[in-house]
């Protein structure tokens, strides 16, 4: 079980990255598509998945990203971390976005469709997609 | 979370709804982390200025606060803004960028922040003492806070540091407990440092490698100066989420710690030789923009050294604070850099300012954090050098 960071329950495709993501500068506030060079999720889509990373880093301008990223209609439904700091938290708690942290989610990979219950801290697989 | 009396009505809404909904937020911030309590902070730097990083969901957000009567209550800086606040439109900033930053401050000036546009408080008034508590976002100034000053914040998000400044408080988790400052990396630094971008290219290269980890320097040169820190910290605190790091003989609290026993990195030349190029994607610059974080007077008048009685081929902006800016233009150094063909640009930089929309498609610069946010939030290519190298490739 994880622990809760920002409530509320979602089910979805996950995008699952093995590198930390800097939300400033990394993710497109208008798109919702992963921007920064080199990142093994450079130019996919956060839109309504199930976000799967380690932690967060680098700009504290983060938590604004994440928050403009669900009032543009284009963020994450849910955001399952290994550990969340202070920026991603903001962003989720201030967003309304269900968020998790406390997981292992080397057990995750895009594609897998994750149900997120934040209130219980659980993250569960309930299907691959195409399958 | 224990709340005092007065800390639960706010949450209870008896102070209104944007307390409640700040303190809602501290709260929350403090049950996740553990936080045993709430306790006061002496300043606040609020990162999160620029309308290119917020967007109208931001803007939105700020103007609906400052509506409702939000106050901070406690010393407040703010990170730069998206263009020169004076300038702009000399500079070229577009008209409707600039109508919406122009907005942005006054929301935040209706709330009684300082509105100096600064990632480097610390060089223009917003100074914290050795140990205070403070609640700072911007993650070079976090950096240099926690490491240059021994001053303790952890790494606030823009709208927790708003809250902090509002409510003066924050709650006791994290960097504000003595418990968890302790190094657990050794950094031994066995390659050359001689240049700005040495710094920058070292941040980068551990910040990558140590995350959010706390490392410790071994071996960086004594000579070191505060801007060198300044580089360094925050490179790491963009490549990685180092909000602190020591180093042996430059920082406070370095003796203090016990390096015994805890992992060890070596940096080696070839390590800085892989780094500088995966930091270099372009070949020629078409503009070298130098001050992130905000060049100090003493990069300054380094610059105006270089460039004195020169003719510059590529535009040059060297990045500042206003105080700077005056300090620069009451020396002569603001006239020097702009009959060479550059010019200083106040309150802004090139990270959050839309350089990309201005015609420019590779950037020179120093900064191993500016190397790391351009080409993705900037669309630019990068040729990452020393501040003499770049100016040499544009003159």
């Amino acid at each position: 079980m994880g622990r809760m960071i920002s409530p509320g329950k979602a089910t979805a495709d996950a995008i699952v990255s093995d590198e930390p993501i800097g939300f400033y500068g990394g993710v497109d506030i208008e798109t919702g598509i992963v921007i920064e060079r080199g990142h093994p999720l450079e130019g996919e889509c956060v839109t309504g998945k199930v976000l799967v990373f380690p932690r967060g880093k680098g700009s504290t301008v983060g938590s604004y990203v994440i928050y403009g990223l669900e009032k543009n209609n284009v963020g994450p439904v849910a955001i399952v971390n290994e550990e969340t700091e202070t920026i991603v938290a903001t962003g989720a708690i201030l967003a309304g976005i269900p968020c998790v942290d406390g997981i292992d989610i080397s057990r995750f990979k895009s594609g897998d469709i994750l149900t997120v219950d934040a209130d219980k801290g659980s993250v569960e697989k309930v299907g691959s997609k195409g399958l | 979370m224990y709340l005092t009396k007065e800390e639960e009505g706010i949450l209870e809404g008896e102070k209104g709804p944007v307390l409640e909904k700040l303190m809602r937020l501290l709260a929350r911030l403090g049950d996740i982390y553990g936080a045993e309590k709430m306790i006061p902070v002496g300043s606040v730097q609020v990162s999160g200025v620029s309308y290119k990083s917020v967007g109208d969901p931001g803007l939105a957000f700020l103007e609906d606060m400052a509506s409702k009567g939000a106050k901070v209550s406690v010393l407040t800086f703010l990170n730069p803004a998206g263009m020169d606040l004076e300038d702009w439109e000399k500079i070229g900033f577009p008209q409707d960028f600039a109508k919406k930053q122009l907005k942005i401050m006054n929301a935040f000036k209706k709330m009684g922040i300082v509105v100096t546009s600064t990632c480097t408080p610390y060089l223009a008034g917003n100074l914290p003492r050795f140990r205070e508590h403070i609640a700072w976002s911007e993650s070079s100034a976090v950096s240099f806070a926690n490491s240059v000053i021994s001053a303790r914040t952890n790494r606030e998000g823009g709208p927790s540091a708003l809250a902090a400044a509002v409510l003066e408080k924050t709650p006791e988790y994290g960097l504000h407990l003595d418990e968890n400052r302790k190094p657990d990396v050794l950094v031994d630094v066995s390659c050359k440092i001689e240049s700005d971008a040495d710094f920058g290219a070292l941040g980068w290269y551990i910040g990558k490698s140590v995350k959010s980890k706390i490392p410790y320097f071994k071996g960086l040169p004594s000579w070191s100066t505060t801007d060198d820190l300044k580089a360094l910290g925050a490179a790491m605190a963009a490549s990685g989420a180092v909000a602190l790091y020591y180093a042996e003989g430059l920082t406070p609290e370095a003796h203090l710690q016990d390096v015994s026993d805890i992992e060890k990195i070596t940096v080696e030349e070839e390590d800085m030789k892989e780094t500088y190029a995966a930091l270099n994607s372009g070949e020629k610059p078409d503009i070298v923009i130098l001050g992130c974080p905000h060049a100090s007077i003493r990069d300054i008048q380094k610059v105006a050294s270089l460039v004195n009685g020169k003719s510059l081929k590529k535009p040059l902006w060297v990045c500042t604070s206003r105080v700077m800016k005056e300090a620069a233009d009451r020396m002569g150094y603001t006239d020097v850099i702009e009959e060479a063909g550059g010019r200083i640009v106040a309150d802004t930089c090139m990270v959050v300012s839309p350089i990309e929309s201005m015609g420019y498609g590779t950037t020179g610069c120093s900064s191993g954090k500016a190397a790391q946010y351009l080409p993705g939030f900037c669309k630019q290519k990068v040729v990452f050098n020393s501040i003499e190298s770049l100016i040499k490739e544009v003159l």
